[in-house]
């Protein structure tokens, strides 16, 4: 749920340099989505470097973004490459520092990164392009329309001249560059990389072992730390026993982080320096830390749970939005349903552990971090150790998953502090138990629901009030509701407030944030009213998208939904075929979130034991024009569905005394590959601008299979996970 | 305390605490990083390798253990990344974010070593020891069964 604003249509330049050895660097500085005033700040920067092109031919394609798995290492190079007119497999692919002076929006999150760069990356590349071209022209003294490009080599075609960028380097690296924003694009027919399967550029290093990952990094003599932090959130240090700690084999430095009160910046905690992780993790069961661990102990998921009861007993404390008359409404209704929905608070658990390793040297800070949002870890890193952040220099390490954690940088800052008090070169690796009790999680949450449909078997009221958690009358982060998300705008008479538990949890953005949950109650509450009203669950969803515009979630097109919607029903073969036995089912959902439109079938056995099957999952996505890359969009949406089906099946974290009670990954359970189904992706191409799919995919397939258990067994599921609802029958 | 095992080939002595980790020593005593730390309790199966032949989770190794052992990572797994697997693994594009792939292709190694050509059966009960968090499950099935394909037109 990060802002961006589209708007290629600004000022934008490029900037040619010749290099060592009669090569050419083609720098752009693009807008991507900075206000006036923005660009204005930093116009004046160097700007950065997308290609190279060196005299014998080498050609290299910076990838701006962190890559977490999304695929996007490869995906942006794909984007210049293509336009640039060069062949895939002779290109290289580097991974950019983190600089915001040079590079904008160098964050993964929100499934932006397709919708803001579509645009100012291939012409990046067509700029490219056009340099060669000219510098052909020149050295030929021919007419530059004459001349054309194809693999990396200019030709004209009338004298059968004909030369490589390589060779057409130093001679491009003399010239200005053209507008970025006239410069023609390829006829998407004419594309050679877009749009084809293309495998991750990392993919070799992967199988091979190579060190790859910010926990990979090494540096001459460094130190590895462990950070022990208060297990109830924001707790302070009020003594340790650091002496005793200094003195155990191996351990080089004990002492205590002060740390401030912020749960996503430097928190108050002990660091134990050691010559290896091991080391340090094992003086680290003699540590003894008085802790004040403040006011959030005295909170529980028991205690949140009997506030969200005693919250529903209660009207909301604020109204979101209200249409027409819905307790009027609800009178009128022929058949009204009542029910309340509940959620957990779950965890990212990216496999790989949070780690960065850091070092102060020469007046400069210098880090090597997996980070979702390097240039979010530098402020808070400059702003903690009262440095200028002109003086950190940030590697963008791949980040062995990311699902949202890692836009938060809590574990760059302790490494930073640890190493520049250390004086050495620092890895800090945090523990998967540190992991699992000091994530920033999806939050939990509660709905009331009333609603009702008419004798025709349409919804006609809609009331929700969502009981979440913050403080005050303030929604934590990814905790929050607006008046025009789904199904608001749909309904005439609906009417949609809100409440809050005081909570003292870090929340945080996970995949599809708000929408993971959302989409779980709305689409169970809406085949509640369909059952009730006796409806075909598909047929159900076709009206309620065939109803009026008018302040659906802002920028959703209903045509669209539809298309997904109708294309999945088609796909998965929904109400066609021999009723399925008792114990097996199918449900149905959709939903819009980042962009992006998706419909999903599920089709699950429930034992009579009560065991859990996925047999298969139907997607249908509608992204735009453009798959870029078939191979990462196919996986990504596959991973996504499983994720949703994990979050389903078993995840939970729960607190007690401020702390949470899970610790690894026997009590937080993971998808294992005999749970995962067979998942069928299509995509519906529609003529607009491509947008991200690493996270519209997996909102739907939460509600679809739970819709299927109540297919399969008549037994609704109102509470998350499954494990929550005796699923057995006779 | 000093042991002494052979790795990928090569003899190797090193001098740590007797119950450090296969895991640790691994990666940070010999800089081997292929070999992954995922949760430490033998539940990801990031850290997997092969010890005598055998699949082993090599945070649950500990150093005593490993004298006399002959220990072979995903460094070692082919001489240059040409494994079966190594090779569907990059034609299929299995990796997502990649971090639990060595221990995933230490698995399937395994697996088909006992059955060149394994059912999708024989393939949930082998893998499901080790956790892909992308959950890119799909395309690690598709993987193994290309694997096969390509070590029995070998």
């Amino acid at each position: 749920m990060i802002p961006v604003t589209l708007d290629v249509s600004r000022r934008n330049f490029l900037k040619v340099s010749a290099i060592a050895g009669g090569g050419l660097l083609l720098s752009a500085y693009v807008p991507f989505g900075l206000s006036k005033d923005e660009e204005n700040l930093f116009a004046d920067f160097t700007p950065n470097a997308f290609i190279r092109v060196t005299a014998d031919g080498k050609i290299t394609i910076i990838a701006k973004n962190p890559e977490c798995g999304q695929g996007i290492k490869t995906m942006l190079p794909m984007l210049i490459a293509d336009e640039f007119d060069v062949p895939w497999a002779s290109v290289t692919v580097e991974q950019a520092m983190a600089d915001s002076t040079k590079y904008q929006g160098q964050t993964a999150g929100g499934s932006t990164a397709t919708p803001s760069n579509w645009d100012p990356m291939r012409r990046v590349g067509a700029v490219g392009r056009q340099m060669m071209l000219a510098a052909a022209a020149q050295l030929w003294s021919v007419p530059v329309t004459e001349c054309n490009t194809d693999a990396g080599t200019v030709l004209h075609k009338a004298s059968g001249k004909k030369a490589s960028y390589g060779e057409l380097a130093a001679t491009a690296a003399t010239m200005t560059a053209p507008d970025q924003t006239k410069v023609p694009l390829k006829d998407p027919k004419d594309y050679k990389i877009i749009g084809k399967f293309t495998p991750g550029v990392d993919n070799k290093a992967i199988v091979t072992g190579k060190p790859l990952f910010g926990i990979d990094v090494t540096v001459p003599g460094m130190q590895y730390a462990v950070f022990e932090k208060c297990p109830v959130f924001g707790g302070k240090v009020i003594s340790a026993n650091t002496d005793v700690i200094a003195k155990e084999p191996g351990v080089k430095k004990c002492f205590i982080v002060p740390g401030g009160a912020v749960l996503s910046e430097l928190l108050p905690g002990v660091a134990i320096v050691a010559d290896s992780w091991w080391a340090a993790q094992s003086a680290r069961k003699k540590l003894v830390v008085q802790w004040d661990e403040g006011k959030t102990a005295t909170q529980s998921t028991v205690g949140f749970a009997a506030k969200a009861k005693e919250l529903f007993a209660a009207p909301p404390i604020k109204t979101l939005r209200n249409d027409g008359d819905v307790d009027a409404a609800l009178t009128k209704a022929t058949k009204t349903v009542e029910a309340t929905y509940e959620y957990p608070f779950i965890a990212h658990a990216t496999l790989e552990p949070q780690n960065t390793t850091a070092h102060f040297h020469d007046g400069r800070m210098e880090i090597w971090a997996p980070s979702q949002s390097p240039i979010g870890g530098r402020g808070i890193v400059a702003k903690h150790l009262g440095i200028d952040a002109s003086t950190i220099d940030i590697h963008m390490m791949r980040n062995g998953g990311g699902f949202g954690r890692r836009l938060n940088n809590d574990y760059m800052v302790e490494a930073a502090w640890i190493a520049k008090e250390s004086g050495v070169p620092v890895k800090l690796v945090w523990s998967r138990e540190d992991d699992m009790r000091h994530d920033f999680y999806r939050p939990g949450g509660h709905h009331h629901f009333k609603g009702g449909v008419d004798a025709s078997g349409k919804i006609v009221a809609w009331k929700d009030h969502f009981v979440s958690y913050g403080q005050g009358e303030q929604f934590t982060q990814a905790g929050n509701m607006g008046g025009s998300d789904f199904p608001a705008g749909l309904v005439a008479d609906y009417n949609l407030g809100y409440s809050i538990i005081e909570s003292g949890i870090p929340t945080g953005f996970l995949r599809a944030p708000s929408s993971n949950a959302l989409a779980y109650v709305m689409h169970s509450f809406i085949d509640e009213l369909g059952a009730a009203a006796g409806a075909d669950q598909f047929k159900f969803r076709m009206d309620l998208l065939a109803g009026t515009t008018a302040g659906a979630k802002s920028s959703m097109d209903l045509e669209r939904m539809r298309g997904v919607l109708e294309m999945v029903a088609d796909k998965s073969g929904w109400g066609k075929g021999p009723a399925l036995p008792k114990g097996r089912g199918r449900g149905i959902a959709f939903y819009f979130s980042h962009r992006g439109y998706f419909a999903e079938v599920v089709e699950a056995t429930v034992s009579k034991a009560g065991g859990v099957t996925v047999n298969q999952v139907w997607v249908v996505g509608d992204v735009g024009r453009q798959i870029i890359n078939p191979s990462g969009a196919d996986t990504q949406v596959q991973g996504a569905i499983m994720d949703g089906i994990a979050e389903t099946l078993a995840q939970e974290i729960t607190f007690e005394n401020g702390r949470t009670k899970q610790s690894n990954l026997n009590e937080y359970k993971l998808l294992r590959m005999p749970q995962a189904p067979k998942v069928e992706v299509h995509w519906r191409i529609t003529d607009n601008n491509p947008t991200g799919i690493g996270e519209p995919a997996l909102p739907p397939v939460i509600p679809a299979l739970c819709n299927a258990i109540y297919a399969a067994t008549g037994k609704r599921i109102r509470s998350l996970p499954l494990t929550k609802t005796d699923l057995s029958w006779a | 305390m000093k042991i002494s095992f052979t790795l990928n080939g090569t003899a190797k002595t090193v001098d740590v605490p007797e119950d450090m980790p296969l895991l640790w020593i691994l990666r940070d005593t010999l800089d081997m990083k292929g070999t992954k730390y995922g949760c430490g309790i033998g539940q990801c199966g990031a850290c997997s390798v092969h010890v005598g032949g055998a699949l082993q989770r090599s945070c649950q190794m500990k150093a005593a253990a490993v004298q006399g052992a002959k220990v072979t990572t995903i460094e070692g797994l082919s001489p240059d990344g040409n494994h079966p697997l190594q090779k569907a693994w990059q034609e299929l594009d299995v990796p997502q974010c990649g971090y639990c792939q060595a221990g995933q292709i230490m698995a399937a190694a395994a697996l088909l070593k006992d059955k060149p050509r394994p059912t999708d059966a024989d393939i949930d009960t082998a893998m499901a020891r080790n956790i892909c968090r992308c959950a890119t499950y799909n395309r690690i099935r598709e993987g193994i069964h290309r694997a096969a394909a390509i070590a029995a037109a070998d």
